[in-house]
């Protein structure tokens, strides 16, 4: 066996604190390297063409390379040794980068440590066995988590470019957060009457099926191939018969329930549409409101519905979709105000949400777009924007920028003016963040034009002193503490994942960071991917996001899937257990903690019981390759065999 | 204000040693001046909190321990309930007033003076004896009658009285006290 060993320098990342030189002199010392050597940068084109020309001239049949984390470019020397016609798994790779240059500082050691991962790695290379990947068919189908800006987006363009869509929308109608706002910045126009159009567009269009008012049950299956079940909770009202005329809402006597489209701004009635433009407009009923389901008695509104569409004894459905690709647009939440004890939130009626303000400027929310405050419904003369209010802050937990609140702020502030011209706004602000295109001008035009304060301190405390509210805060500029005497304060709450983000994350084995939002796979090469491949990020459940960004990751992710798809097959990673049956003995253990269910039982025809596994399911994680009491079960690539062997290397030379 | 020479004028040492003795990092403050808002001493302050931070931040020893700030800081710790970034300040405070007083800048003598006159009734009591506070206060920072008007009200409610009380385990406080000097002695 002839082992080729290519030390990569990677500039000064490796080569700054190890000695690459000594490590290709060990090397050459090691039983079975035929060849070693250096270079500056292994992963450049003219790097990978010495490993192939080595191996033609060396003869060379295995191939390690000692470079940085196999998660960055083990694929790439794969495919670089295939080329010349060796296995793609004759190749093995030693991380001297992550796990070495850039851990430590001693020269000496670090040259140690090299040299022995790289006698581990040869080793494991000299037990590798040739893999060969099998082949499966793709159902070309795709499934959106969420209906936001982000989702409807993806959606749209997946369906656009031919795929049949299902859409699955937790809440009653599709439109997320977007359909909430009144205005969008920087160029203050109607958030629905841009979304209004994409929302009928999803409705309408034939390749996109909608289960709004739907849950992800349960997901199984792997990239090409997944299997959704999906719960259409009850809303009470068959939706095939419902005209959306609104006579039930009219009559419906249980008038205090909570509104959750318009943030509790104002009471709702216990059947409702959550919005004049809601799409699929239908009513459903919150029965935790409703007085037929409290006191078992009311029936009011099926007595009422024009076409009998009311159903008091609807039950969950679930239904079974089979797609291909998965992407996930599951929005974003905002902390409570009572999380805020300081700012009197949920405490004083006149101390409100961002969110909850912009439904109150919007024109067909609660107050019909008239501003006032909800304690006595007087129109605010002086009103008080708090930004960071539980952002960057890490005595509650969030250490982060919620990225879009400085933006809606000044936005909110200048249609403020506009609405009562006699008004005057301050914003308590740290930092202005206004990165993106014409932000910044749109601050400065909130400040310049529209005559709003800007103060920049943090406020500490605000309470009740009549009518008014005060604000208690810093100005640090000034120096000295500064008081406001408000009508309402309206407080910029922290954008936090939602509250089932983790719950969904572990349905689609995604990871997510430890405020919930998910993680992609590359935080700049590959910002929509995830770590499982068919799963894909759009919008804000990946972190906080405006729209532009969030219609612009929605487009990304729908490329993804379509590039994808574009093939008819995909290959399936040989890297899975594999039941040697003459050793196997049935005990099952396997199929008890397989987290997959990718091992099933088998009847050979001598009658014998032994584990199969399921080549397409499997996600070769090696967790019944530990449990096997007779090491029937293996994962390939990283047998027993070829494990005990970097063992012995480490240990016994 | 003067224009300061950061290059010349940032005493890393004081940082380090205001860092060592507080167990607090400056660095984690980023001047959000809520410590300030909730300051209910602010306006007897010279420096507000936010600023006497920012003073720790750029090592200015000078200022901050020639400041009135960290003399008449009550300790409420508003500015410690409220830091986003966790930071101990009003901790930070009394650490400025420990070192204050032991390199001998001491810009609100009163305070000082009452620091020592309660400190003392404490050696030799074992407790608070509040008359002999007052009385070994006023003598000393001269303000001879300084809240005597308080004096009847608060007797005649048996607030106050004119012997100390003494408490079990007087002996053990005062060698609190000789420890404390013991090792301030070896110390230096």
């Amino acid at each position: 066996m002839r082992v080729g060993v290519f030390i990569c320098h990677c500039g000064n990342n490796i080569a700054g604190t190890v000695e690459v030189a000594k490590v290709a002199e060990a090397a050459r010392m090691m039983p079975g390297v035929a060849f070693a050597t250096t270079y500056m940068y292994t992963c450049s084109e003219p790097g990978q063409e010495e490993i192939k020309e080595a191996i033609k001239r060396e003869k060379l049949d295995r191939v390690v390379v000692a470079a940085c984390s196999p998660r960055m470019h083990e694929v790439t020397f794969r495919r670089t040794v295939e080329k010349t016609g060796l296995n793609r798994y004759f190749f093995e790779m030693a991380n001297i980068r992550e796990h070495c240059s850039w851990i430590g500082e001693d020269k000496e050691l670090n040259t140690n440590k090299a040299i022995e991962a790289i006698k581990l790695a040869v080793e494991k290379a000299k037990q590798n066995k040739p893999l060969f990947p099998a082949k499966f068919k793709i159902n070309k189908r795709v499934l959106v988590i969420g209906g936001g800006v982000a989702g409807m987006q993806a959606a749209l363009d997946c369906a656009d470019g031919g795929l049949d869509v299902v859409l699955v929308e937790k809440s009653p109608s599709v439109g997320g957060m977007m359909a909430r706002l009144d205005k969008t910045f920087p160029t203050v126009d109607c958030s629905i009457c841009i979304l209004g159009p994409k929302m009928v567009d999803v409705s309408q269009h034939e390749k996109i099926n909608l289960y709004a008012y739907s849950e992800i049950e349960e997901i199984k299956g792997y990239v090409g191939n997944y299997q959704i079940k999906i719960r259409k909770k009850a809303t009470y009202v068959d939706w095939s018969k419902c005209t959306g005329c609104g006579a039930c809402i009219e009559k419906c006597p249980s008038r205090n329930a909570f509104d959750y489209f318009n943030f509790g701004v104002a009471p709702a009635r216990a059947i409702n549409i959550p919005f004049p433009q809601a799409i699929p407009k239908k009513a459903k009923i919150d029965a935790q409101f409703c007085r037929q389901f409290i006191k078992g008695k009311c029936g009011v509104c099926a007595k009422f519905c024009p076409v009998g569409a009311i159903n008091y004894e609807m039950k969950d459905e679930i239904v079974t979709e089979d797609v291909g690709a998965i992407i996930v647009a599951s929005g974003y939440g905002l902390i409570d105000l009572d999380k805020l004890p300081e700012y009197g939130g949920g405490r004083y009626p006149d101390v409100i949400s961002g969110i909850q303000y912009e439904r109150i400027l919007n024109a067909s929310g609660p107050t019909s777009g008239h501003i006032e405050r909800p304690s006595d419904h007087a129109e605010p003369k002086t009103i008080v924007f708090v930004s960071c209010a539980g952002s960057r802050d890490k005595s509650i937990g969030i250490p982060y920028c919620s990225n879009f609140c400085c933006m809606y702020i000044a936005k909110q502030a200048i249609l403020t003016k506009d609405h009562i011209p006699d008004s005057r706004s301050y914003v308590f602000y740290m930092d202005i963040r206004s990165p993106g295109k014409g932000y910044d001008e749109f601050t400065r035009r909130a400040q310049e034009e529209y005559g709003v304060q800007y103060i920049r301190g943090r406020v500490s405390r605000i309470y009740p002193k009549g009518k008014k509210m005060i604000v208690k805060g810093a100005d640090t500029l000034l120096g000295t503490q500064v008081e406001i005497e408000a009508d309402l304060v309206v407080l910029a709450t922290a954008v936090t994942a939602t509250t089932d983000a983790r719950t969904l994350a572990e349905k689609l084995h995604i990871s997510y960071d430890p405020h919930g939002f998910y993680v992609e796979s590359h935080p700049k090469l590959r910002p929509v991917e995830t770590n499982t491949s068919g799963v894909f990020l759009a919008g804000a459940c990946q972190g906080p996001k405006d729209i532009p960004a969030s219609v612009g990751q929605g487009s990304a992710a729908a490329a993804k899937v379509l590039s994808i798809f574009s093939k008819d097959t995909l290959e399936s990673d040989p890297q899975i257990a594999r039941v040697n049956t003459n050793i196997c003995v049935g005990c099952r253990k396997c199929i008890g903690t397989c987290p997959f269910g990718a091992i099933e039982e088998q009847q050979l025809r001598d009658g014998r019981i032994i584990a199969n596994v399921i080549e397409t399911v499997c996600a070769g994680c090696g967790i019944c390759n530990s449990t096997c009491p007779c090491g029937a079960i293996q994962l390939q690539h990283f047998t027993d065999n070829q494990l005990l062997a970097e063992v012995n290397a480490l240990c016994l030379t | 204000m003067e224009p300061i020479n950061l290059t010349e004028k940032t005493d890393w040492q004081f940082i380090d040693q205001v860092k060592k003795e507080s167990l607090q990092d400056p660095a984690l403050c980023y001047q959000c001046g809520n410590c300030t808002a909730g300051c209910p001493y602010t306006k007897y302050f010279d420096y507000p909190v936010s600023q006497v931070m920012r003073l720790f931040q750029t090592g200015q020893k000078e200022t901050i321990l020639n400041s009135r700030s960290i003399w008449l800081c009550a300790t409420c710790e508003t500015c410690t309930t409220r830091c986003p970034c966790e930071i101990d300040i009003a901790h930070i405070m009394d650490v400025l007033r420990i070192i204050a007083r032991r390199e001998n800048y001491v810009s609100e003598k009163d305070v000082k003076t009452f620091y020592d006159s309660f400190l003392s009734s404490m050696k030799h009591h074992g407790r608070v004896f509040e008359v002999g506070i007052l009385m070994g206060y006023n003598f000393k920072s001269g303000h001879l009658l300084a809240d005597a008007d308080l004096g009847p009200k608060i007797l005649g409610k048996g607030k106050i009285h004119f012997l100390p009380t003494r408490i079990k385990g007087r002996d053990k406080v005062a060698e609190i006290f000789r420890k404390f000097q013991e090792m301030r002695k070896n110390r230096v």
